[in-house]
């Protein structure tokens, strides 16, 4: 008996105890699978030998683009509520219109019941654009209040962003109704500055890679 | 010359493409009922169904409504039964009457898109119908009234 007590002191295995520290460290590494980057450009090691991607200069390009997508001409289509902004304070669009399920308004308070396809002439009338609305209720894209860092987020999700892919956010800074911007009708502020460098800086963002800025 | 669709009637107009509509309802085709309030989509005076849609005339452009249905307060009904124009003269809505056609047409379109409509919808609605005389609860109620009157006629075929 105190032979084989002996015997199995010297060949001491503490089998329990590997098993549940096994156990332990693969629910660990099975759960740290599932933080995944959600953003167009998946988080693969590929990106640190990408010689295209540049956090610095993606970064840099987005505080540009930040400047004119907080300027009024945007925000105030980018509401945080359902009322659009207005003039270059940004105040609630008078009558307050409301956005409406797709964007489009309500009633008798549809965006083209006022806003006509061209800008109509004169102070303090309605500016124009064949398409004139707001995000819809199920994809609001609100720029009001946003930091870099949330904006940049929000626009690089397709979730957020409308769905666009790549390419496509890439073409959305030469949509009509975004291009407006820079012809908003007497009395409007023009962004801060010509759609020519913001497109730049705009595909620079994303071609660099679309860094989100701390 | 422009073709203009107005209360089902045709009209050959020869303008400016740029001509305000109201303009062109108001002089050249002579429906009056339609009124100048501000000239820049601020009050609501102006407002005419163009397909249906509540547009403001004094900034569309006779372009924009060539070839489109045009719908002014005259043409609301045939004889002035529009569950709307009932309830107007039930609960006696005008003051002086100049805000009124477009409050009318306005109200059509809530109506035909919420056939029971809350204050809420109203508000969202009207909101850009200015009443210098302040008839506002008069129209809220006979907006109701409206949908009453309108549940009641669907009801009884």
């Amino acid at each position: 008996m105190k032979h084989f007590a002996a015997n199995r002191m010297r060949y001491f295995l503490p089998v329990k105890t590997i098993i549940i520290i096994t156990t332990i460290v693969s629910i660990i590494g099975i759960m740290t699978t599932a933080f995944k980057s959600k953003t167009i450009f998946p988080i693969d090691h590929a990106k640190y030998l990408d010689k295209n991607k540049d956090s610095i200069e993606s970064v840099q390009a987005f505080m540009k683009v930040y400047k004119v997508l907080m300027s009024p001409r945007c925000v105030n289509c980018h509401p945080a509520g359902d009322v659009p902004l207005q003039g270059d304070d940004s105040h609630l669009h008078t009558m307050f219109p409301k956005r409406g399920v797709d964007g489009k308004g309500l009633y008798a308070m549809k965006c083209a019941n006022c806003h006509q396809p061209t800008n109509t002439a004169g102070l303090h009338t309605p500016p124009g654009n064949p398409n004139w609305h707001l995000p819809s209720a199920d994809m609001k894209m609100v720029f009001q209040g946003r930091t870099a860092h949330q904006l940049a987020k929000q626009l690089s999700d397709p979730k957020q962003n409308g769905f666009k892919n790549k390419e496509q956010l890439i073409s959305h800074a030469s949509d009509q109704l975004v291009m407006s911007a820079w012809n908003p009708g007497e009395g409007r502020s023009l962004p801060p500055m010509s759609h020519g460098e913001f497109k730049k800086a705009w595909v620079t963002w994303i071609n660099k890679g679309a860094y989100v800025p701390k | 010359m422009i073709s203009l669709n107005i209360n089902q009637k045709e009209y050959q107009i020869d303008v400016n493409p740029d001509m305000p509509l109201l303009w062109a309802i108001r002089d050249i085709v002579g429906l009056t009922g339609t009124k100048y309030g501000c000239g820049v989509a601020q009050c609501g005076a102006c407002v005419v169904l163009m397909n249906g849609q509540a547009v403001r005339s004094c900034v569309t452009k006779v372009s924009r409504a060539e070839g489109q249905k045009i719908v002014t307060i005259e043409g609301l009904s045939e004889n002035n039964k529009h569950p709307l124009q009932l309830a107007w003269q039930e609960i006696d809505v005008p003051q002086c009457g100049y805000c009124q056609s477009g409050q009318l047409l306005s109200a059509a379109v809530l109506l035909r898109e919420n056939p029971n409509p809350t204050d809420q919808d109203i508000d969202d609605a009207m909101a850009g119908n200015i009443c210098r005389c302040g008839t506002y609860l008069r129209i809220r109620k006979a907006i109701h009234r409206a949908a009453e009157i309108q549940q009641k006629g669907i009801k009884n075929g």
